[in-house]
C-alpha cells in the first residue's frame, strides 16, 4: 500500500531545519544515528537566521562576575517564575559550552581585546551576556551548523511539509508529507521524531514571522495527541518597524537598545522612566511592548503610532559595525539614517513561549518517541522569554533532544505505519482541489490574521477572547471550505489552505489558554486581571486533545529545590 | 507582449532595459585613444626631452643615440607599463567587458558561448604575472621620482615650473596606482591567514589594512594615472617642439 | 491610490508567458510586496520563494527589469511604473515554476568544499582584526544572485567545472580563517576552476550584502592561486628556505 508513495527510512527524523533541528540532527548523528531532515524551505533560510542580537552565555568574558546562577535568576524572572526551573537551570549552565562547541566548528564571533567572544548587555541580562556577530549572529549560525551537518552527511529533505505524524499503539512511527516542488506525497518512517518546527506568529498580522511560522510543530503534536503548555503566552516585540507599511512588523533587533539606543514619545520624553526607572530601556520585553502600546493608546505615540527609538548619539562608524543590518535595513527600506535619528519603533507578534509539553533533560514530550526543542517546545522561558535566550535554548534543547531521540532509537526496531492514518491525510489534502467553488484561503488568512491581532494581541480581554473564539469557529468552517487553484505544481495557494488548519489549531489553543488564565504575568495582559495572581503563578494550562476535542486543563507546578529557591533569593 | 519571457541567448539578449552599452563607451575611448596616442609617441622617437624635463614614455632613457638600439629609446621599455596595466585586475574587467564584451555588461548575453576559457589557458592564464610587471613598475617608480627630482633644477639652478608639477602629480598617482595593486596587497599581507600569529604580524597587518583602504579606489587610480601619463607626455612634447613655452612657477 | 502593473512570467519548465497583474502601489512598497499582493488577490497559486522579507535570508532573488534583485529589497518607487514591472526568475537556474528556480546545483558545489579544520593544538583566541576580514564573506545570505548573474553560469554554463562567485566566497572565508589549517589551493584551482572567473565584477554589483566578492574574495584567492602554481621565482625561494631549515 505505501509503495504508492515515495518511502525513507530513518533513526532519527527531524522536522525543522533552524538551530534547533539542526543542532539536534548533529547530536543524533554523532550518536550513530541515521537522521533525516526535512524543512519548508531551503536550508539555511529558517527563521534563525534572521536572529540578530544575541546568543546569552554566561561566559563572563566581559563582565567577570557572571555566572550560571546569575543567568538561571535572570531567566526565571524574566519568565515570570513560571519557567521550567530544570530547563532553566541545564540552559543556564550548558550555554557557554554550546557557543564554544560552535566557535569550534568556525564560527567567527565579535572579539574582546583579549581574543575572546565579545558579550554584550541586552533587557533583563544583568551582566553583558550576548555573544554575538554585529547584528546577524542567526546567520553565523545556521551557517556555521548548517555545514557542521553537511559535513557529516546528514539526508535533507528541502521544501518538504510534513502533513501529519504517523504513530502506531500510541508510539512515533514516521510522518506523512509531500514536497512542495511537485506536490507529490512522501512517507517517513523512523522511530523517533524531533520537532523543531518554531512559533507561530504568522497568525497574527504584524508580525516579525515569515511564512513558515504557521504552528506546525505545535498543531501536528496536538493532532497526534501530546500536550500543549502554557500556550497563552505569545510574545510582542517591543520594536518592530511600523512605517513604510510593507514593512511593518520586521523586527528591529533588541541589540539597538543593548548598544544604548534610547526610547522616547512624540513629546521626546523618556518614557520607560515611568514604567521601569531601573531597567529603563532594557527592561523585559513584555514591559517595553507594554509601556510603547500604552503610549500610543494615551495619545502620546509617534508620528505613524509608535515609538522612537534612536542610537544616533553614537558615533556613526560605531553603529555602523555594530548594526549593519540595522542600518541598511531602515536606510534601504525607509529611508531613514539611524546615524543621523531616530527610528520609529511599534510592538510586533515574535515569539511563541508556550508550545509543546517536554521533559527537561531529554526533550521528550508526552507522546512516546516525540521530542520538540526550540521554539516549538515550552518550558525555559515561562510567561516571557529574555532576548538572547533564544538561540541558546536552541543549541542545549536541540542537542539534548537529538541525543535522546538517538538513545530512543537504538532500544526499538522500524515500526511499521499506519496506511489508514497516510490515505485520510492524503484525502485531507487534495480535497480543496475537488471543491467546485470556494474562497481563496488567503482570504481566510487574512481575517484570521485580523481577528487574532485584535482580539487576542498585547492586552486581552474576557470579552474579546470570548468573541475570537467564535470568530475561529467560523474561520474554521470557512477554512474547510476553500478552493485551490492551478496544480499540485509549487502552489503556494494550496500550501496555505493547509498551514491555515494549523494555524487555526494553535490559535485556538492560544485563545481558549488565554481565557483560562485569570490573571496579568509576563507576556499574558488581562485588562480585567491586572495583577500577578499567586495561585496561577504555580499553575501552567495544558492541552490535549481528548475524544476530537481541545480540552485545557491546568496542572500545578514543581516547586524548586532549595539550592535553586536560594539562588532565586540572592538580590543582585 | 506575451512571449516566453525566459528564452534570452545571443549576444546583447538582455531584459534590462537601461542602455547598458553606455557602460562600454568610455573604455573604449580612453583605451582606444591612449593606446594610438601612445603608440605613436614611442615609435617618434623624438620630443621626450625639454629641458630637464623627461616624458614619462621614455624613462628611463635608454640608449638616446642609438650606439646600439636603432629604434625609439621608449620601445625597449615600453612593455613593462604596459604589461602592468594588461595584466592589472582592473584594466582585466575594463578590458573583457568592452572590448571582448564577456560579459558586454552585466545580465547581458554574449557570443563566446561553451568554448569560452576564462584565464584557465594561453593566452589569458599569462594574466597571473601580474606580480612580476608589479615588481617592474616599483622599479620603474624609482626612475620616475627621480625624473620629478632632476625636474626641479633648471639652467639657473633650483626651480619649479608647470612641467615639474605636472610631471609629480603625474608619478604620484602612477604611486597611488601601483600602491593600490591586487597583487601588492596580497604580498605585503594579504596572503597571511592570521596576522595575530605571524613575525612582524602587526606592522604587516597595518601595510596591508592600507593597501586595502588604496585599492577600494584602485580603479580611480587607474583611470586618472592613464590620463596623466599621455598628458604629461604632450605637455613635454609641446614644449620640446616649441609649441609652448614652459610656465615657470618659481 | 496609485496603480501599477505587474508583468510576471508564469509558467515551468515547459514554457511560459508573461503576464499582468495590475496592484495598488502603497508608500514604501516593495516588489515582493505587490508579488503577494498578486498570491493574495489574484494568483494563488503564483510560485515564488520567500521568508524574512528584510533582506537577511536571501530566498526572494529574481530579476527585476532584466536586473537580479533581492524583490524584498527593491522598492516599486525605485522603478518606471510609467511602464510595466517585469519580474522574471533567475536566469541561470532551470525553473520549477514561475519565479522559484531550482537551485539545488548550488547546495551541490557547497559539499565538495572540505569544512573548516582547526590547526591542530590551536589556542581558541583570536583578535577582532583577525576576524573582521573572515566576518564580511560570513555576511553572505546565499541568495544565488551572484551565481545568477555571473557570465561563466549564466552564458557559458561552466557548472560542471566551475564553482561560482558564492563558493569563493565561502572557500575565502575558510582560507582566511585565522585558526583554520586546511588546504584548499587545489581545490580552488581545479575542482572550483577559479580560473574560469575573468573578474568582470557583476557579482560585487548585485551583492545584497555589499560583499567585495572580487576584490576580497576572489582576487585574493587567484593570488592565493598564483603563489601555488604560477610564480616560479617564489617556489624556488620557498625550496631554498626549505632546505635551509
Amino acid at each position: 500500500m505505501t509503495d504508492r508513495f515515495e518511502t525513507h527510512e530513518h533513526d532519527v527524523l527531524i522536522i525543522g531545519a533552524g538551530g534547533a533541528g539542526l543542532r539536534a540532527a548533529i547530536e543524533a548523528m554523532a550518536q550513530g544515528a541515521r537522521v533525516g531532515v526535512v524543512c519548508k524551505s531551503l536550508l539555511g533560510k529558517a527563521h534563525t537566521v534572521m536572529a540578530e542580537g544575541g546568543i546569552a552565555a554566561a561566559m563572563a568574558n566581559v563582565d567577570t562576575a557572571d555566572d550560571w546562577r546569575t543567568h538561571f535568576r535572570d531567566t526565571m524572572r524574566g519568565g515570570k517564575f513560571l519557567n521550567n526551573w530544570r530547563m532553566a537551570q541545564l540552559h543556564a549552565q550548558e550555554s557557554p559550552e554550546r557557543v564554544k562547541e560552535l566557535e569550534h566548528w568556525g564560527a567567527l564571533f565579535d572579539r574582546t581585546q583579549d581574543g575572546n567572544i565579545l558579550q554584550r548587555a541586552f533587557g533583563g541580562h544583568t551582566y553583558k551576556r550576548l555573544c554575538h556577530v554585529g547584528d546577524r549572529t542567526g546567520l553565523e549560525m545556521i551557517r556555521t551548523l548548517q555545514d557542521r551537518g553537511v559535513q557529516m552527511g546528514f539526508d535533507v529533505f528541502m521544501e518538504c511539509t510534513i502533513l501529519r505524524l504517523l504513530t502506531v499503539g500510541g508510539r512515533i512511527a514516521g510522518a506523512f508529507g509531500y514536497w512542495r516542488e511537485t506536490g507529490r506525497f512522501v512517507v517517513f518512517k523512523a522511530k523517533s521524531v524531533v520537532m523543531a518546527t518554531g512559533g507561530i506568529g504568522k497568525a497574527w498580522k504584524v508580525t516579525s514571522n515569515s511564512w513558515e511560522y504557521t504552528g506546525d510543530g505545535e498543531a501536528l503534536a496536538y493532532e497526534a495527541g501530546a500536550d500543549l503548555l502554557d500556550m497563552e503566552f505569545v510574545q510582542f516585540h517591543p520594536t518592530g518597524m511600523i512605517w513604510p507599511p510593507g514593512v511593518a512588523g520586521i523586527l528591529v533587533t533588541e541589540a539597538v537598545r543593548g548598544e544604548g539606543g534610547i526610547l522616547t514619545n512624540k513629546s521626546g520624553e523618556r518614557f520607560m522612566q515611568r514604567y521601569d526607572s531601573k531597567r529603563m530601556e532594557l527592561s523585559t520585553r513584555d514591559e517595553v511592548a507594554r509601556a510603547i502600546y500604552t503610549e500610543v493608546k494615551e495619545g502620546r505615540g509617534s508620528e505613524h503610532g509608535g515609538a522612537y527609538l534612536d542610537i544616533s548619539h553614537k558615533p556613526a562608524d560605531y553603529v555602523k559595525k555594530k548594526l549593519p543590518s540595522m542600518y541598511h535595513q531602515f536606510k534601504d527600506l525607509a529611508d531613514v539614517d539611524i546615524t543621523a535619528g531616530p527610528m520609529e519603533v511599534g510592538p510586533t507578534c515574535h515569539y511563541m513561549m508556550g508550545g509543546i509539553r517536554v521533559d527537561a533533560e531529554t526533550a521528550r514530550s508526552t507522546l512516546p518517541g516525540l521530542y520538540a526543542c526550540g521554539e516549538a517546545a515550552a518550558g525555559l522561558h515561562g510567561a516571557n522569554r529574555l532576548g538572547g535566550n533564544s538561540l541558546s535554548d536552541l543549541l542545549v534543547f536541540g542537542r539534548r533532544a537529538g541525543l535522546a531521540a538517538a538513545e530512543y532509537a537504538k532500544g526499538i526496531a522500524q515500526p511499521s505505519v499506519d496506511t489508514a492514518q497516510i490515505e485520510e491525510s492524503e484525502r485531507g489534502m487534495l480535497a480543496p482541489f475537488e471543491r467546485a467553488e470556494g474562497e481563496s484561503p488567503y482570504a481566510v488568512h487574512r481575517d484570521l490574521q485580523e481577528a487574532m491581532q485584535d482580539l487576542v494581541g498585547i492586552f486581552r480581554v474576557e470579552e474579546d477572547l470570548k468573541k475570537a473564539l467564535v470568530e475561529l469557529q467560523k474561520l474554521r468552517a470557512r477554512a474547510n471550505r476553500v478552493k485551490v487553484e492551478g496544480s499540485r505544481m509549487f502552489n503556494p495557494g494550496w500550501h496555505m489552505a493547509r498551514d491555515l488548519q494549523h494555524m487555526l489549531t494553535v490559535a485556538q489553543a492560544v485563545t481558549i489558554s488565554a481565557l483560562a488564565r485569570k490573571e496579568s504575568r509576563g507576556a499574558h495582559s488581562r485588562i480585567d486581571f491586572p495583577k500577578n495572581d499567586d495561585t496561577w503563578g504555580k499553575q501552567n494550562n495544558l492541552i490535549r486533545k481528548e475524544r476530537g476535542e481541545m480540552v485545557l486543563r491546568q496542572e500545578s507546578t514543581r516547586d524548586l529545590p532549595d539550592d535553586l529557591q536560594q539562588i532565586l533569593a540572592e538580590e543582585k | 507582449m506575451a512571449e516566453a519571457g525566459l528564452t534570452q541567448g545571443g549576444f546583447g539578449a538582455t531584459a534590462r532595459r537601461d542602455a547598458w552599452w553606455l557602460e562600454m563607451l568610455p573604455t573604449i575611448i580612453l583605451i582606444g585613444g591612449f593606446s594610438i596616442y601612445a603608440t605613436a609617441r614611442a615609435f617618434e622617437g623624438a620630443h621626450y626631452l625639454a629641458g630637464s624635463y623627461l616624458s614619462p614614455f621614455y624613462s628611463p632613457l635608454i640608449d638616446p643615440d642609438h650606439k646600439w638600439w636603432p629604434l625609439s629609446p621608449a620601445v625597449l621599455i615600453l612593455g613593462f607599463p604596459l604589461g602592468f596595466r594588461v595584466t592589472c585586475y582592473y584594466y582585466r574587467k575594463a578590458v573583457y567587458r568592452s572590448f571582448l564584451a564577456d560579459p558586454p555588461a552585466c545580465a547581458v548575453g554574449e557570443f563566446w558561448g561553451k568554448s569560452y576559457i576564462g584565464e584557465t589557458r594561453f593566452p589569458f592564464i599569462l594574466q597571473n604575472l601580474h606580480r612580476y610587471f608589479l615588481y617592474g613598475a616599483l622599479v620603474f617608480l624609482v626612475f620616475l621620482w627621480h625624473d620629478v627630482w632632476k625636474a626641479l633644477w633648471f639652467d639657473d639652478g633650483f626651480g619649479i615650473g608647470l612641467g615639474t608639477v605636472i610631471m609629480a602629480v603625474n608619478t604620484s598617482l602612477l604611486t597611488l596606482y601601483a600602491f593600490s595593486c591586487h597583487s601588492l596587497r596580497h604580498i605585503i599581507g594579504g596572503r597571511l591567514d592570521c596576522f595575530g600569529c605571524a613575525k612582524a604580524g602587526l606592522a604587516q597587518h597595518k601595510a596591508w589594512s592600507l593597501a586595502s583602504l588604496l585599492n577600494v579606489n584602485h580603479m580611480w587610480f587607474a583611470w586618472c594615472s592613464l590620463v596623466s601619463v599621455g598628458a604629461t607626455d604632450f605637455y613635454i612634447r609641446l614644449v620640446a617642439t616649441g609649441a609652448i613655452k614652459d610656465l615657470r612657477i618659481l | 491610490m496609485a496603480e501599477a502593473t505587474l508583468r510576471i512570467f508564469r509558467g515551468d519548465q515547459g514554457g511560459g508567458t508573461m503576464k499582468d497583474y495590475r496592484v495598488p502601489v502603497a508608500p514604501g512598497m516593495v516588489v515582493l510586496d505587490a508579488l503577494h499582493h498578486v498570491q493574495g488577490h489574484q494568483a494563488p497559486d503564483l510560485g515564488l520563494r520567500w521568508n524574512c522579507k528584510a533582506g537577511k535570508c536571501g530566498s526572494c532573488s529574481a530579476e527585476v527589469n532584466g536586473r537580479p534583485r533581492l524583490t524584498c529589497k527593491t522598492r516599486m518607487d525605485s522603478l518606471d511604473l510609467t511602464q510595466p514591472v517585469e519580474v522574471r526568475p533567475m536566469k541561470s537556474f532551470p525553473v520549477i515554476k514561475d519565479l522559484a528556480t531550482d537551485v539545488s546545483w548550488n547546495y551541490q558545489v557547497n559539499k565538495k568544499i572540505p569544512p573548516f579544520q582547526p590547526r591542530e593544538g590551536v589556542e581558541w583566541k583570536m583578535q577582532q582584526h583577525d576576524v573582521d576580514r573572515v566576518q564580511e564573506f560570513r555576511k553572505c545570505i546565499e541568495c544565488f544572485l551572484c551565481q545568477n548573474v555571473c557570465h561563466v553560469l549564466r552564458d557559458h554554463d561552466k557548472k560542471a567545472e566551475f564553482g561560482g562567485p558564492r563558493f569563493f566566497v565561502r572557500v575565502a572565508g575558510l582560507e582566511m580563517h585565522p585558526l583554520d589549517g586546511a588546504d584548499r589551493i587545489p581545490l580552488l584551482k581545479d575542482a572550483l576552476g577559479i580560473g574560469y572567473c575573468n573578474i568582470t565584477k557583476c557579482c560585487t554589483e548585485v551583492c545584497p550584502e555589499e560583499i567585495h566578492i572580487t576584490d576580497n574574495a576572489i582576487i585574493p584567492l587567484k593570488e592565493r592561486v598564483v603563489d601555488e602554481y604560477y610564480d616560479p621565482v617564489l617556489k624556488i625561494v620557498k625550496k631554498i628556505f626549505s632546505a635551509g631549515r
